[in-house]
């Protein structure tokens, strides 16, 4: 492939994040994926809608995170003594007990974390739904990137499930209705990162700008 | 073979964070943050191979203790029983959990110690600029980044107990020391992961033996 050396940047080019292979922007269509031909990581992406929908699973996200955080998650019963936790009592209690290291690990990666992801998405799709210009989408794109690893709600819930096994064994536990928000909270943020379609992103940034 | 053309042979980077692909002359003219979003452009992540070698040390250390210190205690009816990492996984398959019990080894017990050994692996096979696999060796890197953090699943399990059980005499659910050490060995693998540069494993493709 011969390359003009002398474009300053573009959109038409893109190198293999993973191997800095370049590939020329495919057209490719909706529903489609394009990976890079020599080490097979994923290059492009499209979605129809790709901007609505994301907003919307991001909007629907926030509802059960609230929803989440307002009921217990597990009850637990022992001899006719009960006891819940909510979903933040985790952190709260490795923190009570001098764990104080692993509270605020357990806070980052099961609320704040997934609560900043939604609310990122939020702020940055949902001006540009009603046309106007995002606050600082550079900023607001760069936090979510680095966020990500850190939101580690899937893996709670295997957690919860985990203990709730634990737990079987020799008192009664029942899951409460935060239990299912919080469940649904996690499908509707992964739905809305696997529908996010960052190039239509910046190209919509565009449109709004001019 | 000849060489590929690669955004490092054209003197051109790709942005780490949005992807956009800037020229070098761009870059000297005007400055070395992404005209798109602003990140710091850099071809390729600084002192890549010796921040993982760092951080997989600190992380083969500190497994030593996260397994060797009990994470939990549970006093139930005057009983106490401790449990390390492994402790918890037989305790599980014991009482019938099979399932759990196999997914809590993986998770708790397996993970680990695979990413620190198949990080290692590619730290050296970069050194020793090991010519062959090097798509299979770009999977093992996709695949390391994407399990690591599964390994916290003890850690929220834990959390857990110690919040819902607190009967005083009843039953009561401790943390141990072990889970310290255990949550830093995954968080600085996690790091240790997000430092090695997978393009490294390619770029010495098609060049002259």
């Amino acid at each position: 492939m011969e390359i003009d050396k002398d474009f300053s940047y573009t959109e038409a080019l893109v190198a293999c994040p993973e191997c800095d292979l370049i590939h020329s922007v495919p057209k490719i269509r909706e529903g489609e994926q394009g990976r890079c031909i020599r080490c097979g990581a994923l290059l492009f992406v499209r979605h129809k809608n790709s901007l609505n929908r994301s907003l919307a699973f991001a909007l629907t996200g926030l509802m059960f995170f609230i929803l989440a955080n307002m009921f217990p998650l597990l009850t637990f019963q022992l001899e006719g003594q009960s006891e819940s936790n909510r979903l933040i009592d985790g952190a709260i209690a490795f923190w009570n007990a001098g764990y104080w290291e692993l509270g605020i690990v357990v806070f980052i990666s099961s609320v704040v974390a997934p609560l900043a992801v939604l609310l990122v998405l939020i702020t940055l799709l949902l001006p540009m739904q009603l046309n106007r210009f995002p606050f600082s989408p550079q900023f607001q794109i760069r936090l979510l990137t680095h966020l990500k690893p850190w939101a580690m709600s899937e893996i709670f819930i295997l957690g919860i499930i985990v203990a709730f096994v634990k737990l079987q064994d020799f008192a009664d536990v029942s899951v409460g209705l935060s239990l299912i928000a919080f469940v649904l909270m996690v499908v509707a943020t992964v739905m809305a990162y696997l529908t996010l379609d960052e190039s239509a992103l910046w190209s919509r940034l565009k449109e709004i700008r001019t | 073979m000849t060489a590929p053309v690669t955004a490092k042979s054209t003197g051109a980077v790709s942005c780490h964070v949005c992807g956009l692909l800037v020229s070098g002359r761009y870059i000297a003219e005007h400055s070395a943050d992404c005209p798109r979003c602003d990140a710091v452009l850099h071809s390729r992540k600084i002192n890549s191979l010796s921040r993982t070698w760092a951080l997989l040390i600190a992380a083969a250390v500190l497994y030593i203790p996260a397994n060797v210190y009990p994470v939990l205690t549970l006093v139930s009816f005057g009983q106490s029983t401790t449990n390390t990492i492994m402790g918890g996984v037989i305790e599980l398959a014991q009482s019938g959990q099979l399932v759990i019990a196999v997914i809590v080894f993986v998770a708790s017990v397996f993970v680990p110690i695979f990413k620190i050994v198949a990080l290692l692996f590619l730290v050296v096979s970069v050194q020793l600029r090991l010519k062959i696999q090097r798509r299979k060796r770009a999977l093992l890197y996709r695949f390391t980044e994407f399990i690591g953090r599964w390994s916290m699943i003890d850690i929220f399990m834990i959390s857990i107990l110690i919040g819902l059980v607190k009967l005083q005499a009843l039953a009561t659910v401790t943390a141990g020391p072990g889970a310290i050490a255990f949550a830093a060995v995954v968080i600085i693998t996690m790091f240790a992961a997000m430092a090695f540069d997978p393009r490294l494993i390619w770029d010495d493709e098609g060049e002259r033996q």
